[in-house]
């Protein structure tokens, strides 16, 4: 608080007489203290998948005891999870193809949608997005009695296809908003150029438009991987076989299991959160340009 | 539809192929795909979830024909009915507020340039990116009484004997509710502190200079400029995190299955517990569910008449 007031001070005297310096001395313990506050706060949040890290490498004889680093590193546990009779390596490949598939799929729809959408006022336009923005409403957490309806209806439980569909159709909606909101944001003149250079309109739309909107799409893409890798709910509901379910199910699973090795455990949610802190690390940068277009004018 | 779109293209002098090829198509080739996947995944499984809510289900899932509103009648004889609802309350209440009252600080911490801040952010979105469920699972884990991480370092601080009933934090209701809203709080700081990043650099810089200018001390410019400009970014992390949270299952599911009894569970998790005993009823139940989101979102919105920018 003093820190506060004396540097609102010095910034007064140094205002009339001498043009502003950047300030040095005493500002910088208030600087200080807010860097320390956002390390300490990196810290307290990472901490918990350090802590995930730490038990996958714990052997078992000495979880009753644990030491914060433990005292013998055991490797093993990732690659015993793939081994034996376990599912994992099947549950990691269903994983993977429901986070692809789900990702191509919104690429798929939303791309046309957004940029038409952007692009034309025509009839309908706000009911469309209206009906967007209503999905995004619409969690299928709040919805698994509906969706397991449909697909026993279908004869769809334990299809693949069925999740990639279903976490496609949620995430839609995110992808139609920010793409949307990259389109407008590109000048329609630009297209116009092209064409008048002998670019067919879809011509246009791939060399000039799509490369200018390629944050907005790589982020779109990004969140909908990501929201398809790590879906629980549907899944649960969905799969009934151990060997049909994704990763977040086997995982679940396993902790229902009469004994629960956790070094085992903590090793399959390694392996599952890893690719998608590293994933969304590279997007980081983006995530608040996203974030800007997408919902805040 | 053809004659239609030949005078439009007529209309207006442009390139004649170009057009031609995109006025041939109606805006259905556009858009259609979107609306057909949003039928597929999202309306049809709303239409089958009104029917199921008015079906009579045996134990195993047979359909026994319609039963009028006989399964919202008994939900609503359901003793732990009020109980679960008011819980569901204070948890969207209190995670909401906690969470956006946190990001405003910690937003206004990560804003400023410093060394390693990449990583610093980068640690900060981990619970973001990470599977909410998994995040829980670690949760439940440091929580372990005994030997938990979380455990052992209150222990250490002297607060909490690690083996005493105390560090049995899931197996209490109220302890267990308590850190399961703490960690419903954690996961959703990262997405609102970007949020109200996101906010704070669209704030120009002009604004904090004729502040300065005017003599306003940190505090006072904080609350009278940078509060109310950042109004739009808060709005839209407010109603994403009510949705997010009212819909919130994996957290309380895997720390403590909503139990001891209903004591812990929010209506998502009630809804996934009656769903093995009488989907009728857990079908009326996630009726209700919608019809209070959609009214608490619809409620907000209208309030803070956020959507008249958005269609102008």
């Amino acid at each position: 608080m003093t820190a506060v007031t004396t540097s609102s001070q010095t910034s007064r005297q140094d205002r009339v007489p001498n043009p502003p310096k950047p300030p040095r001395g005493l500002p910088s313990v208030r600087k200080i203290l807010m860097v320390g506050g956002a390390y300490l706060i990196a810290l307290i949040f990472i901490t918990p998948y350090l802590e995930m890290l730490l038990t996958a490498l714990r052997p078992v004889k000495e979880d009753s005891d644990p030491t914060i680093i433990p005292k013998h590193f055991q490797w093993s546990n990732f690659t015993s999870v793939f081994s034996g009779d376990s599912s994992f390596g099947t549950n990691m490949r269903i994983t993977l193809e429901v986070a692809f598939g789900a990702t191509f799929l919104v690429l798929l729809v939303a791309l046309p949608a957004a940029y038409y959408t952007a692009r034309k006022r025509f009839r309908g336009r706000k009911a469309f997005l209206f009906l967007v923005l209503v999905t995004q409403m619409f969690q299928p957490t709040a919805m698994v009695v509906g969706i397991y309806g449909e697909m026993r209806d279908l004869n769809m439980i334990n299809s693949v296809w069925a999740l990639i569909i279903v976490d496609a159709g949620f995430n839609l909606a995110f992808a139609v908003w920010i793409l949307s909101a990259y389109f407008s944001a590109i000048p329609v003149e630009l297209e116009q150029a092209a064409m008048i250079d002998g670019a067919t309109r879809f011509g246009a739309f791939r060399r000039v438009t799509i490369p200018l909107a390629m944050p907005g799409i790589v982020t779109a893409l990004i969140f909908t991987f990501i929201a398809a890798w790590n879906e629980f709910i549907v899944a649960l509901t969905l799969t009934t076989s151990p060997d049909k379910a994704p990763l977040s199910v086997a995982v679940d699973n396993y902790i229902g299991q009469y004994t629960v090795d956790y070094g085992h455990l903590f090793a399959s949610t390694v392996i599952a959160t890893i690719p998608v802190i590293v994933l969304f690390g590279l997007i980081e940068r983006k995530v608040v340009d996203g974030l800007t277009a997408g919902s805040i004018k | 539809m053809t004659t239609r779109s030949e005078r439009g293209r007529l209309g207006r002098p442009r390139p004649a192929r170009a057009r031609s090829v995109l006025s041939g198509l109606a805006p259905l080739a556009w858009i259609g795909p979107a609306i057909a996947l949003i039928a597929f995944a999202v309306l049809w499984p709303v239409v089958k979830m009104v029917q199921s809510s008015t079906t009579h289900w045996s134990r195993y899932g047979v359909n026994l024909g319609s039963n009028g509103t006989d399964n919202y009648n008994k939900l609503f004889k359901e003793q732990d009915l009020s109980g679960v609802l008011e819980r569901t309350g204070i948890w969207v209440v209190v995670v909401v507020t906690c969470t956006v009252v946190i990001s405003l600080g910690v937003a206004q911490l990560f804003n400023q340039k410093f060394p390693g801040r990449t990583i610093a952010r980068w640690a900060l979105i981990a619970p973001w990116a990470a599977s909410v469920m998994m995040t829980a699972i670690i949760f439940k884990w440091m929580l372990y009484p005994g030997y938990g991480f979380i455990n052992i370092i209150l222990n250490d601080l002297g607060l909490v004997d690690r083996n005493s009933t105390t560090a049995d934090w899931l197996g209490h209701s109220g302890s267990g509710f308590m850190w399961e809203m703490a960690v419903a709080i954690f996961v959703s700081i990262p997405f609102t502190s970007y949020t109200v990043i996101a906010g704070l650099q669209t704030v120009p810089a002009e604004v904090y200079e004729a502040a300065k200018v005017d003599g306003a001390s940190k505090a006072r410019t904080y609350f009278s400029v940078t509060l109310p400009l950042l109004r739009p970014a808060l709005l839209v992390a407010t109603v994403i995190n009510v949705m997010n949270v009212f819909n919130s299952f994996p957290i309380i599911w895997e720390m403590t299955k909503g139990g001891p009894g209903y004591d812990t569970a929010t209506t998502t998790v009630f809804m996934w517990i009656l769903k093995g005993q009488n989907i009728g009823e857990s079908a009326a139940l996630s009726m209700v569910n919608f019809a209070l989101i959609i009214v608490i979102v619809f409620a907000f919105l209208k309030v803070s008449k956020w959507n008249s920018e958005a269609d102008a």
